[in-house]
């Protein structure tokens, strides 16, 4: 049993909270683990991707090849689509709708949510439901939360007791936030 | 039981030099090698240990830095980024002539499609020209494991050893069991002066030896743990895949192929010998450069077939990564949907409130007024500036450039000429550039974009910070053509006059536009907002 999914968004989104805490789950259930990550320049407001690969057999390479990703998980709603040509036939795209502009050229934005709505895509204002709990830095976990549905390696109670060890030396109100944040989103995809 | 960490290839590295007994890590901040310094400087065991793990200048005071722990008989590491092995070629390249006496490891970590690098240069080649063993791990339970082997590889032979990673394996994470760790070594320093006095006399001796180590050194190869001979089908394709490309192999799994896993050279002869006897051709996987498959033709008969990406079987340049590797077996890339039309590219960018983005904004107002006007950029979060909306540099080559460039081009008569060096890029490599052109008097105005830290790899200490006008006078800039500035709008209109002025001025000028990085600014905030709580 394997899941890929490609992770997504703008340098400083948050994307690679989701990805640590995706892979503190996977570790503490014994599920392989390979996750690549792009450091360096493209951190300063450029795009940003991770690979990350959950397998219960051996993973060889770090990246995802085309038409592997069973998931994308966009903080973005445009970084959604651009890793499309990764996307399986059977794959979901989990995305936040709210564009982030920061560019001059953003495509439109009503073209480019009717392109995504072609695919199967389950996208909401993540921020705005994060800031509706007075959490707004925990964002990210609702989206984890939305897509954890579709991670059917790890079950959704191994990504929480995830959320917590990640979290953890933050201090309890911050695991609270993420953990409340996370079921908003899970409870969004019933 | 065994301990596992989910660690990226580059923290593999540095948990497994510090498990080997390492004593010190000399290291300049590069894509994609900073994180294994950064790893030892937070690392618990590191620091009871008391394992040097400062930043240094550039890599070749790193490089001789490890050579003289390495004399007194510790075990030291140099780690780089593949250009900054030409910055230490000199130490590096006589550091195989001398010989270790602790064992010494220097990891080069390339960056093949040039991720966040300005060539895809190769550095095996940098190993095999000073006849040294080169490791290349697989994944990251080679990459910590192979620390201690190579250690004790650089200790046996006497020899340093060349470890060579990639973008991929670098920043990429798995589980690792981790082991044991070992003890350091005592201070045991050198007693042979003939090895380490390069005199042409005694030099031509350590030669000499170098030469006649040959044969062992690929014997050892023969026998690494690492290299892995996989018979499959007689009479099928044989592939040698080195380092990552291993695993592409693996998970393009073409049917009936044999496989000889390479990750240490030099290439053992034999073991390619065996593979081509049992197979009727020969692909080469390799990341980077035709390093090996320019090698087998000196190996196998003239006319046994080989292919990779001198022959179009595999692209020529750019990162191997699964797709390209399944296509070189003849199956065909699995793209379910298409590009998508509603995206646009998203470039990195100077970040808001950058003090990079007001000292663009001044220079690119003051040369309206000077059309001839040529600025030389360097190596830096400021390279940003030849993006839109600044497009306000003209070159960019290499760490330190953007002085000895201006010069030149001022030497030959151009006007203004001027450099944009960051502090970090100065400390590297643009002091001595800056001598050049106070001792030649060239009419070159240099803007030093001074933010207190080693921005574009992620906020590391910068050698130079509050040194910078007494460098600048030291190295004989004049007091009255040497500026400080606080790059902000609200002083906009006394930086433009002070570039101006300097413009003006047909001798070196050096104006230091001075302010924080806003990322190292906004963690050190957050930073004493949590321990206020």
């Amino acid at each position: 049993m394997k899941t890929d999914i490609k992770l997504s968004g703008v340098g400083g989104q948050g994307i690679l909270s989701i990805a640590t805490v995706i892979g503190q789950a996977a570790t503490a259930s014994g599920i392989n683990l390979k996750q690549a990550e792009v450091h360096g320049m493209s951190q300063r407001g450029g795009d940003v991707q991770s690979d990350l690969r959950l397998s219960t057999e051996e993973i060889f390479s770090d990246q995802i090849p085309l038409g592997g990703a069973d998931l994308i998980i966009s903080m973005e709603p445009m970084e959604a689509l651009r890793y499309l040509p990764y996307l399986s036939a059977d794959g979901v795209i989990v995305t936040s709708s709210k564009p982030f502009v920061n560019i001059p050229n953003y495509p439109d934005e009503n073209a480019l949510m009717e392109e995504l709505g072609r695919y199967t895509v389950h996208s909401l204002d993540i921020e705005n439901i994060a800031l509706s709990i007075q959490a707004p830095k925990s964002a990210n976990m609702v989206l984890l939360g939305m897509a954890a549905k579709y991670i059917g390696i790890i079950s959704e109670q191994d990504l929480k007791e995830a959320i917590r060890a990640v979290f953890s030396r933050k201090g309890e109100k911050v695991v609270e936030d993420n953990i409340k944040a996370f079921e908003k989103g899970y409870e969004s995809i019933q | 039981m065994k301990e596992k960490r989910l660690l990226l290839g580059d923290e593999a590295i540095a948990l497994g030099a510090i498990y080997s007994g390492l004593s010190g890590v000399y290291a300049y901040p590069g894509t994609p090698s900073t994180e294994i310094t950064e790893f030892i400087q937070n690392d618990p065991l590191a620091k009871e240990r008391g394992i040097r793990s400062r930043w240094c200048t550039n890599e070749k005071t790193a490089m001789e830095a490890a050579l003289g722990m390495s004399y007194a008989g510790k075990r030291a590491m140099v780690c780089m980024k593949h250009v900054g092995m030409n910055v230490c070629a000199d130490a590096f390249v006589n550091s195989a002539i001398t010989g270790v006496n602790g064992g010494i490891v220097v990891i080069a970590a390339d960056d093949p499609s040039m991720h966040s690098s300005q060539n895809e240069q190769d550095s095996r080649f940098y190993g095999k020209f000073a006849m040294i063993p080169i490791i290349e791990p697989s994944n990251q339970q080679e990459c910590f494991d192979c620390m201690a082997h190579a250690f004790e590889l650089s200790e046996k032979l006497r020899l340093p050893v060349l470890l060579r990673m990639v973008t991929r394996l670098a920043h990429s994470r798995a589980a690792v069991n981790i082991g044991v760790p070992c003890q350091q070594n005592c201070l045991k320093p050198d007693d042979e002066r003939g090895r380490w006095v390069l005199l042409p006399g005694n030099a031509r001796k350590q030669y000499d030896s170098l030469i006649s180590k040959q044969p062992e050194i690929e014997s050892c190869a023969l026998e690494s743990p690492y290299n892995r001979l996989e018979l499959g089908k007689e009479g099928g394709t044989g592939v040698i895949a080195s380092g990552i490309g291993y695993n592409y192999v693996k998970e393009a799994s073409p049917e009936g192929i044999s496989i000889l896993k390479l990750s240490q050279y030099p290439i053992p002869k034999e073991e390619v010998k065996k593979l081509s006897s049992h197979c009727s051709d020969i692909v080469v996987v390799e990341d980077g450069q035709p390093f090996i498959e320019e090698q087998l033709k000196a190996i196998l008969a003239a006319d046994y077939p080989i292919s990779g990406r001198l022959t179009g079987r595999l692209p020529r340049t750019g990162e191997l990564n699964p797709d390209n590797v399944t296509a070189a077996f003849g199956k065909t890339s699995s793209a379910v949907y298409q590009k998508a039309v509603n995206i646009s590219p998203r470039p990195p960018q100077l970040c808001q409130g950058c003090g990079h983005r007001d000292v663009y904004t001044a220079l690119n107002k003051v040369l309206e007024e000077y059309p001839t006007a040529r600025v030389f950029g360097d190596i830096g979060c400021y390279t940003l500036g030849a993006l839109p909306p600044f497009r306000a540099i003209d070159s960019c080559v290499d760490m330190g450039a953007s002085i000895t460039m201006a010069k030149g081009a001022a030497d030959a008569g151009l006007y203004p000429a001027i450099a944009v060096i960051g502090d970090s890029t100065f400390t590297h490599s643009g002091m001595t550039s800056l001598l050049d052109a106070v001792n030649d008097n060239s009419p070159i105005t240099v803007i030093l974009s001074d933010n207190l830290t080693t921005a574009m790899t992620g906020g590391q200490n910068s050698a130079g910070t509050h040194k910078f006008e007494a460098i600048c006078l030291a190295l004989g800039v004049e007091r009255e053509h040497l500026h400080v500035v606080v790059p902000l709008p609200k002083n906009m209109d006394s930086i433009t006059e002070t570039i101006r002025r300097e413009i003006d001025y047909k001798g070196v000028s050096v104006i230091i536009p001075q302010r924080e990085c806003m990322q190292t600014l906004s963690r050190k905030m957050r930073a004493k907002k949590n321990s206020t709580k």
